[in-house]
């Protein structure tokens, strides 16, 4: 009887951090752009034939989150957008001028989230105010959880993946890919070290 | 006929400059123009092709020019005519060669930044030459457009020139670009 006291309050103390920690603020966490395990990727039809795909390679952000309360959690990223890959020198030429991402003019583009709607079932919806192009508007991103843990170099690692679309017209890009291409359609990829 | 003398142009030369002189127009006009053409605009592909081929083109005739202006004899300047405009058209004809070059090397720099060479009008590839230098198509591109309008600025002095010797100095600065003696 004494042992199994013993052996619940021992159990109980061994426990309670694992329930603090469940419970405490969420964590902060860097994007990890350095190693390069982040990826902004875009997407936009070509004639409505094909697509084209590209990526921003310089961009940086973090975030916080915890699993349990998915609707505090915030992400903040910054892009610059002469970065613009899309593994074709005279196309990404056009794509930094004034015709597209005018990077000259605007080299940020950004996402600050404003909520978070948590969906269950590891998905959830990042609301938030993307600048790009000069202009600010809401943005919508659908978010999955893909996991979290312990990495083998004594880090900590989170990941996600989103996905979103806009139109061109909306952030005030001038040139006209026709109608079958109005639309960018951006998948991200986002791992974070715990800071 | 084909060969110049001290005092006429022969054929050669005479060939080298009006093909040339059509080529730089042409490509300023055609790369002028298709620039601002949208994306649906049949000529959105074909016109680049075509710039970038004959641009190439005419990077070969130049090289040729130069090795001929070298090797062969030319012609000397008008006596009738003044040092200062001695020394001028010929300070006007070296800058002319030196932005022609440059700029349709800052022309193969724009299109073969990321390592792929130029088709010239499905003949054969010119090579590329890679990224030399970070944000090579932005400056490269910059550079080709700036020189492109100093050159158009220099030809427009250097016809008005040829004009000007023609009917107001009534001497054969022009003819003896235009018309062989035999």
């Amino acid at each position: 009887m004494k042992k199994h006291l013993i052996a619940a309050v021992m159990s109980s103390a061994m426990l309670a951090p694992m329930f603090v920690a469940n419970t405490a603020s969420a964590a902060d966490y860097v994007i990890d752009t350095q190693g390069a395990h982040a990826f902004i990727q875009f997407k936009v039809s070509h004639l409505g034939y094909s697509f084209v795909m590209g990526r921003f390679n310089d961009f940086s952000g973090d975030f916080s989150f915890d699993a349990s309360k998915m609707d505090q959690a915030s992400i903040n990223v910054d892009i610059n957008t002469d970065s613009v890959d899309s593994n074709h020198a005279e196309r990404d030429k056009h794509l930094r001028s004034p015709d597209f991402l005018n990077t000259a003019k605007f080299p940020k583009a950004s996402f600050k989230s404003t909520s978070v709607e948590d969906k269950g079932d590891g998905k959830f919806v990042v609301n938030g105010d993307f600048t790009f192009n000069g202009v600010t508007k809401p943005l919508a991103i659908d978010a999955v959880m893909i996991g979290e843990g312990d990495d083998p170099w004594g880090g900590y690692r989170a990941g996600f993946t989103g996905t979103t679309h806009f139109a061109m017209k909306d952030y005030g890009i001038k040139m006209d890919l026709g109608p079958a291409s109005a639309n960018v359609e951006l998948e991200l990829v986002v791992e974070g070290i715990k800071k | 006929m084909l060969n110049n003398s001290s005092t006429e142009y022969g054929l050669i030369t005479i060939f080298i400059h009006w093909i040339s002189a059509l080529a730089v127009l042409s490509l300023f006009a055609l790369g002028f123009w298709m620039v601002d053409l949208t994306y649906y605009s049949s000529w959105y592909k074909t016109a680049p092709d075509i710039h970038k081929s004959v641009g190439i083109l005419l990077l070969f005739l130049t090289t040729i020019r130069l090795l001929w202006r070298f090797w062969a004899t030319m012609p000397a300047p008008m006596p009738t005519h003044q040092q200062w405009e001695h020394q001028s058209a010929r300070w006007a004809h070296r800058i002319i060669y030196v932005l022609m070059l440059a700029i349709m090397v800052s022309g193969i720099l724009i299109s073969t930044a990321d390592g792929r060479g130029i088709w010239v009008f499905d003949w054969f590839q010119f090579p590329a030459v890679g990224e030399l230098f970070d944000d090579q198509a932005d400056i490269a591109g910059a550079f080709h457009q700036y020189a492109a309008y100093s050159l158009i600025g220099l030809v427009f002095i250097h016809a008005a020139g040829a004009l000007k010797h023609h009917f107001i100095d009534k001497d054969s600065t022009l003819t003896r670009m235009l018309r062989v003696k035999r």
